[in-house]
């Protein structure tokens, strides 16, 4: 037996236990949502049969899905544009020597740690109508009451803000570490060709973080799909479906009425969305940025 | 290990030109202090309202007398005892399984050289955007199949390969230079011991970024355990603090404040006695 065969084995049993959970709890569930998608859902006397593209059929005539669609779509545009700036003001002031450092940067990291659910019950009673806090600042300034939670036009702000709040100092953590790493004769040389400081930033620091925003952009649009915790404590995808996004709806078709095969048919669209911001990441935008 | 970031030690001899002074000075720190007071209010206002008796929930009085008695209700309303133990055990689990399969798969990756390993890398790399969250019905399916459905290691099984943690050990095992690979090969080391005896002591710093990171996460994580549960032997606790939030408790909010700060507790005063660690580790798991 040859070095290469000889390595090649090791390798792989090497690879193989993490291989095999991989293949059992990624590849093949993604593999069997894509099967299923084309059968009809077993029930108790009526096993699963061939049905072709009825699923898909049922999902593009079903409003609540497109109602999903719709709110994840408001719910990134809201939460990822905003957590990214919101992080790097945070870094940039973190980075600089200012009053009470390290104070301020463990405020805006600490709703990282926290876990969602938890964070989304304090969160839940500020919303409260009549006696939360929010009401009793705006009835301190004289404003109208408004639930919130409750109505359609404002439920799905409410979600969004919680969502900014909670990831903003994550992210805001990988700004630091690449403003940390930038070299400081470049602010010296800025400095002599007498560059304003919005020029230094603009023109130096932002375009040398763009891997760091390229990584927290990915991991923003990956959020956007997954962050639901707080959905199930302050909304539950009320009032009327205006919370409800895709994830969400995937779990109230599985989980609560139990109909699994429109549960893999809104799998798959999920996965067919977050394989295409993979597709966009590796083919588009990895090429246009430029790397240390 | 050097870690990646330059060192800010070196930086602070030298002054930076456009460090803020005078009057941009205070106007930045101004922005920044309201920002973070901003941040830190809602829980702030979870640490008033479970201190204080019922009555101040809404009223912000400084001489409002301080309690302990919502967290001896909320301790004896609902088995937060055993929810606690449920997820210790399940943290502890995922991240020995994690590193012990993430060290062997990473070690693979990073310097053996051998027919599909680059299919192999790509096949582990997909985790990261097909993160389990999404693969819950199918998920679920398999583990009702071995009877697995309400236990501890249901909620683990999912996580337990990490494509995150085999990334970054990859990384890290790729800075340890080969001459130290050789030189134990040279003394009759065979690959598990080089990997026990030279690799493993010399990635220390990122098994415990990693392992912070991994512990917040699992300690956190509410959807999967939510739904692979639904008794008190198997619940964690952010499944454990939504039951009682929502059903045993009606809204009595300084009693599900103080659970909520009961909950988040153990990871919330590590992370102020450790906030350096933490917040290094953060950084340097997001390094790539």
């Amino acid at each position: 037996m040859n070095s290469r065969a000889t390595a090649t084995i090791h390798g792989w049993l090497l690879l193989l236990p993490a291989m095999a959970c991989l293949a059992l709890f990624t590849h093949w569930p993604a593999v069997a949502s894509f099967i299923e998608s084309f059968y009809s859902t077993p029930r108790a006397r009526r096993p699963a049969r061939f049905i072709g593209l009825d699923n898909y059929q049922q999902m593009l005539a079903d409003p609540i899905f497109w109602k999903a669609m719709s709110n994840n779509l408001w719910f990134a545009i809201g939460t990822i544009p905003a957590s990214i700036a919101l992080a790097l003001l945070m870094a940039v002031w973190v980075n600089d020597k200012i009053v009470g450092r390290t104070w301020v940067r463990m405020a805006f990291f600490t709703p990282t740690i926290l876990p969602m659910i938890a964070v989304a019950n304090i969160w839940l009673f500020f919303f409260t109508p009549q006696y939360g806090l929010l009401e009793q600042i705006v009835g301190f300034f004289g404003g109208r009451s408004t639930n919130w939670l409750g109505s359609q036009d404002t439920a799905l702000y409410a979600i969004t803000i919680v969502a900014i709040w909670k990831e903003a100092g994550f992210f805001m953590i990988f700004y630091l570490a690449a403003l940390q790493a930038l070299p400081p004769s470049l602010g010296e040389a800025a400095a002599i060709e007498g560059a304003s400081r919005w020029t230094y930033f603009r023109r130096i620091q932002f375009p040398l973080l763009m891997p760091t925003t390229l990584f927290v952009l990915i991991n923003a649009v990956i959020n956007a799909f997954r962050m639901v915790d707080h959905i199930f404590v302050m909304t539950r995808g009320g009032p009327d479906n205006a919370t409800t996004l895709l994830l969400f709806y995937i779990y109230q078709v599985g989980f609560s009425f139990w109909d699994t095969a429109y549960a893999a048919t809104l799998t798959c669209v999920l996965l067919a969305l977050l394989a295409l911001v993979a597709f966009v990441q590796y083919g588009i935008l990895e090429r246009r940025t430029h790397y240390r | 290990m050097s870690a990646p970031t330059a060192q800010p030690a070196t930086h602070s001899s030298r002054t930076d030109p456009y460090a803020p002074k005078g009057l941009s000075l205070t106007l930045e720190s101004t922005g920044a202090i309201l920002l973070a007071i901003l941040w830190v209010l809602p829980l702030a206002y979870a640490v008033w309202a479970a201190f204080h008796p019922a009555e101040y929930t809404t009223r912000f009085e400084l001489t409002a007398p301080l309690t302990l008695d919502n967290f001896t209700r909320a301790w004896a309303a609902a088995p937060f005892a055993r929810y606690f133990l449920n997820t210790f055990i399940l943290v502890t689990m995922i991240l020995a399984f994690q590193i012990v399969l993430g060290t062997l798969a990473a070690y693979a990756l990073a310097r053996q050289d051998f027919w599909g390993r680059d299919v192999a890398f790509a096949l582990i790399l997909a985790q990261l955007m097909i993160m389990p969250d999404a693969l819950i019905v199918e998920n679920y399916r398999t583990l009702a199949k071995v009877n697995l459905i309400d236990t501890i290691p249901a909620i683990a099984l999912p996580y337990i390969a990490s494509a995150f943690g085999i990334f970054l050990l990859r990384q890290t095992f790729k800075t340890v230079p080969k001459e130290l690979d050789d030189a134990a090969r040279v003394e009759g080391a065979s690959p598990l011991q080089v990997l026990m005896k030279v690799y493993v002591p010399l990635a220390k710093p990122t098994y415990i970024a990693y392992g912070l990171v991994s512990v917040s996460y699992h300690w956190n994580n509410f959807l999967w355990p939510l739904l692979v549960t639904n008794s008190v032997e198997s619940r964690p606790l952010t499944v454990g603090l939504q039951v009682f939030s929502s059903s045993d408790q009606g809204i009595d909010w300084a009693v599900i404040c103080a659970a909520t700060l009961m909950t988040s507790a153990p990871l919330l005063v590590g992370f102020l006695l450790f906030q350096r660690q933490f917040v290094q580790s953060f950084m340097r798991a997001g390094i790539k």
